[in-house]
């Protein structure tokens, strides 16, 4: 076992701290009455929560592979079943993601939600539990309760404090991840009795013949790409987003979708590592399939929430891209891209929902021309909107980037292929901004000061006297500007980060690498199978 | 023979003696509802107090060992979370009730020596007694609302004794074939004979045949929904959970009997438990009514819990145990529900859960947790014990099964996930608030609690389970 842990040094258990602290939060929220004292109660346990994961990122260890911060109990003897959680550098920034994105949540759930606040929180916290379990787990039965149990608290935020086809996209978005996930049962199952253990560094030790890496690589992979989503299987993602609350739809883009990619990081790339040689080709034409024709859906939505949902599908195929070209660069560009993803997309989400509770439409023709009357949501919009299609200095930039230099430097089609998809993200934003910023409500360019166009000066003042939006509050500018502190500080000095993933995904290429020759000398008939050492 | 080793017993002798008295007089409703919780609990408290004991009475026919006396622990904990959930009994007639709860405790009676039975005519006689009590129930329903409650009494009666004609016919081949009625002979003889001689396959089917029928697993489950939706909502809640954890007792110990190694028994089980989680989970997706829905449910939960049974190794059985104490916990909270929220006792459709989560947020809490628990969502034992049968199955090979099992329960998701759309669908005009009394509300939260911990902390019982099937004849 000490070849694969090192155990928690610190004076307290801090995984299981961050998992519990929002657990015990949520149950005392059940006594909690009035709406403030919920909201107030809330944002103090999310930002405890915050406050002490921080550590994870000060005292995390970067020059090994290890997993770190482990704490082992004995949970279920009776079929080998530990308690084990621990992070290694490829969890630990999202699980610093998750914590620095829940108080964001409250934060802009402050006016937005009217009903039922107490149970508001309560599912709200416990959510943020099951995230937190999913990216520490180190035994597949673990990671399966907590990506499992996440399904009932969205499931509920969608269907209780969601919009008008709030039924059809909670029971859609249920039943999706629900199907995808019940053959990853079975193949943790599996895995199970062929090995004897559920522990997850053990399982990547072992090797497996191709059928059964085959098997084991597609359950995963249909849950994983459910989530991501991958293109063919992404329908679930437009209604979900659309009809879930701001805080939902945050929670969903920012956290939920990265749970596919770890998925495949964590899985299917170490313990099936033939199949994933075998499967790479399809991977990647799914992930550029779904970049293009993700830009393609956005550029022709006219829902905002929408457009943001596509443009999601088409961002982390670029996450399924560098996850599949297995290079240093592509898999750290996948990584960041998702941390970069959760940012933006989270911001972009909060925005959106900001001009929705003042003009209660997400449609561009109701939101347009803003410009004029909400200087600084317009200045946060814009930032954000650059930092999504990866303008130079932004954050996205430095992933899409990296995982862009991975493609060119295997295969240049794929590259071409992608940058197509890059430049129609900046197309369908730009038109967001153009449209929402600057255009008049009947779709035209302001035009201040050409009383003689043929469509009249007589609209600017029209315009104007309509709506009177009132601009970002404190507590929105807040909010705003903590996204948009890290989206300049990953976009002008990625280093610490990046060097935090380093060493961890040296050493999931290292396990693919000999993972493949291990398959190979197989197939030659030479010595057959390296015996795993048992725990 | 110890006085301790029949406690459980003694004590529901007891209550039924306690219970034939007070139907002899004029009771008020509410002091016959205390009387008969008090005594259930001390028949439950009896129980767990007897857990320890070991033994065999009466002519070696009725052992007391650890399987027993855990399934005598959660036929008595069925029979009080029952009596307490259906306080008041509303769906009975008012000068039934007396003879309603005495009836009960028979019926429990019967089920509590049925678990300790390991001789042929034994089993048979617990069997009928706890049936015929059973019989005598289904139709003790107010008659203002309904009339299918003697149609449902007398398919009940007619298919239960159809099924007792077939055990008993099974259980004289498998005489003829081992020469003895003694569980513990035939263990001697029957796993070679199982697979020479086709008598002893046929006789080991119908034995079964007697199980399948209280256990409503297919073919033998036409008469489950009718049953359940034509008795009062008392009374289903019963039957619905209580002899089907028996009847897994007798399973278990039956099919340690069998051996396990795979052979034609096991085929006649699996095609079995595949009928059975199909028809039940395609079945109930198109229901209306709630006890109708619940007994498609518990159709295909019976198919499940084959797949642990038919792969007869140590977890598989020990799971199946684990699964069934789960299922009864859950399917008691689904019915807790029905039974709050009926106020005289009717059947409910979907309509009347609309907006529970505003008219009560405690019993949409309940509900949406024996839902969630029934489809297989972690945290709860519904998950648990999932994964343990299946992991069960996996060991001995049963690939197919599994999938075919992992596929129901993701076609169960959706009518699981009606009950809970229903009950926190937004809903305009929601009706009044349902008042809960106190001893109520503290139900409420054992249920939920009961779920979520026994699933999330099953190595106790997963390890007593284990020593109980290692300890069996």
């Amino acid at each position: 076992m000490e070849k694969f842990l090192i155990a928690n040094t610190l004076s307290y258990p801090i995984l299981s701290m961050i998992m519990i602290i929002p657990v015990i939060g949520a149950l005392i929220t059940l006594f909690l009455k009035n709406d403030t004292v919920l909201k107030a109660w809330g944002l103090i346990v999310t930002v405890a929560t915050m406050v002490i994961s921080f550590t994870l990122y000060t005292a995390f260890d970067a020059s090994t592979a290890k997993y770190q911060f482990v704490e082992l109990r004995t949970w279920f003897p009776s079929v080998n079943l530990d308690y084990v959680v621990g992070v290694d550098g490829i969890s630990v920034l999202l699980v610093l993601l998750t914590t620095f994105i829940m108080p964001l949540c409250i934060l802009c759930s402050w006016n937005y939600i009217k009903v039922r606040m107490k149970e508001f929180i309560f599912v709200t916290l416990l959510m943020e539990a099951a995230m937190i379990g999913v990216f520490v787990s180190l035994n597949t039965v673990l990671f399966y309760i907590f990506w499992e149990g996440m399904l009932v608290p969205m499931y509920l935020l969608i269907a209780v404090w969601g919009g008008a086809r709030r039924d059809y996209a909670s029971i859609k978005f249920f039943l999706y991840t629900f199907v995808g996930s019940i053959f990853l049962l079975v193949a943790v199952i599996a895995l199970y009795v062929t090995t004897g253990t559920f522990f997850i560094p053990a399982l990547m030790e072992h090797s497996y013949s191709m059928n059964y890496q085959l098997l084991v690589f597609l359950a995963f992979a249909l849950s994983f790409a459910i989530k991501m989503p991958v293109y063919p299987l992404h329908t679930w993602l437009p209604a979900a987003h659309v009809e879930a609350p701001t805080a939902g739809s945050v929670i969903l883009a920012s956290i939920l979708l990265k749970m596919g990619g770890y998925g495949f990081l964590r899985f299917c790339l170490p313990l099936a590592p033939n199949a994933t040689m075998v499967c790479i080709p399809y991977m990647i034409a799914i992930a550029v399939v779904s970049i293009i024709i993700g830009g393609y859906l956005a550029l022709g939505q006219s829902d905002i929430k929408k457009l943001i949902a596509y443009s999601s599908v088409a961002h982390m195929g670029f996450v399924t891209l560098g996850i599949f070209l297995l290079s240093s660069t592509g898999i750290k560009g996948a990584m960041l891209q998702m941390i970069n993803h959760g940012i933006t997309t989270g911001a972009l989400f909060i925005c959106v929902g900001i001009i929705y509770e003042r003009t209660h439409s997400r449609e561009i023709k109701d939101n347009s021309a803003l410009g004029m009357e909400m200087p600084i949501y317009v200045t946060f919009l814009a930032i954000f909107s650059l930092s999504s299609f990866g303008f130079p200095g932004t954050n996205s930039f430095v992933s899409e980037f990296m995982v862009l230099i991975a493609a060119f430097a295997k295969y240049p089609l794929v590259g071409g292929a992608a940058i197509i998809g890059a430049i129609m993200a900046a197309a369908y934003m730009l038109r967001l901004l153009q449209k929402m910023i600057w255009a008049d409500s009947d779709g035209h360019a302001h035009h201040a000061g050409h009383g003689d166009d043929a469509h009249g000066g007589g609209h600017g003042e029209e315009h104007g006297a309509e709506h009177h939006l009132f601009d970002l509050n404190l507590r929105e500018i807040g909010t705003l500007g903590f996204l948009m502190f890290f989206v300049f500080w990953v976009g002008f000095n990625p280093k610490p980060l990046l060097n935090m993933m380093d060493s961890s995904v040296n050493h999931l290429l290292q396990q693919v690498e000999t993972g493949v020759q291990k398959g190979s000398l197989d197939k030659v008939g030479q010595v057959v199978r390296v015996k795993a050492e048992s725990r | 023979m110890q006085i301790t080793q029949l406690l459980p017993e003694i004590a529901l002798s007891i209550m039924v003696l306690v219970l034939f008295a007070t139907s002899l007089g004029k009771f008020k409703a509410g002091t016959l509802n205390l009387i008969a919780l008090a005594l259930s609990a001390i028949a439950l408290f009896a129980a767990v107090a007897g857990c320890g004991e070991q033994g065999l009475l009466f002519f070696d026919t009725y052992r007391v060992d650890l399987l027993s006396q855990i399934f005598k622990i959660i036929t008595t904990l069925g029979l009080f979370l029952v009596i307490s959930s259906s306080s008041g009994l509303r769906g009975i007639t008012e000068n039934l009730k007396a003879e309603y709860y005495m009836f009960l405790a028979i019926g429990a009676f019967g089920l509590v020596s049925l678990a300790s039975s390991v001789e042929l005519l034994t089993i048979l006689m617990s069997l009928e007694i706890s049936a015929f009590s059973l019989y005598i129930i289904i139709p003790f329903r107010n008659p203002d609302h309904y009339r299918d409650h003697l149609e449902a009494a007398i398919k009940y009666f007619l298919f239960g004794t159809i099924a007792t004609g077939l055990m008993l016919f099974g259980m004289s081949y498998l005489f003829g074939v081992t020469g003895t009625t003694y569980l513990a002979g035939m263990a001697k003889v029957l796993p070679k004979l199982l697979h020479t001689e086709p008598l002893a396959v046929v006789g080991m089917i119908l034995l079964f045949c007697g199980f399948f029928y209280k256990l409503a697993l297919f073919p033998l489950h036409f008469l489950a929904p009718d049953v359940y939706t034509g008795a009062a909502n008392e009374t289903t809640s019963f039957i619905a959970t209580v002899p089907k954890a028996t009847a897994i007792a007798v399973l278990v110990r039956l099919a340690h009997t069998a051996g396990v190694e795979v052979g034609q028994l096991t085929w006649v089980m699996a095609v079995f438990a595949v009928g059975s989680m199909t028809l039940g989970n395609l079945s109930a997706l198109v229901q209306q009514d709630l006890k109708r829905l619940l007994a498609y449910s518990s159709i295909a939960h019976a198919g499940y819990v084959m797949l642990g049974v038919l792969s007869a190794n140590e977890l598989g059985l020990a799971s199946v145990i684990y699964y069934m104490g789960g299922y009864l916990l859950m399917n008691l909270s689904c019915f807790y529900v029905i039974y709050q929220l009926a106020p005289s006792g009717e059947n409910l459709t979907f309509e009347d859960l609309k907006g529970l989560y505003k008219r009560s947020p405690l019993l949409a809490f309940v509900l949406a947790t024996g839902a969630f628990g029934m489809t297989g969502i972690p945290p709860t034992i519904g998950f648990t014990g999932k994964l343990l049968v299946f992991t069960a199955a996996i060991q001995k090979g049963f690939y197919a099964l599994v999938i075919l099992g992992v596929i129901n329960a993701a076609i169960s998701a959706f009518y699981y996930l009606k009950l809970v759309r229903a009950s926190y669908s937004q809903e305009d005009e929601p009706g009044e608030n349902v008042v809960l009394s106190f001893p109520v509300k503290i139900l409420g939260v054992f249920f939920i609690a009961a779920i979520i911990l026994t699933g999330v902390l099953p190595q106790s019982f997963i390890a007593l389970a284990k020593e109980a099937v290692a300890g069996m004849l």
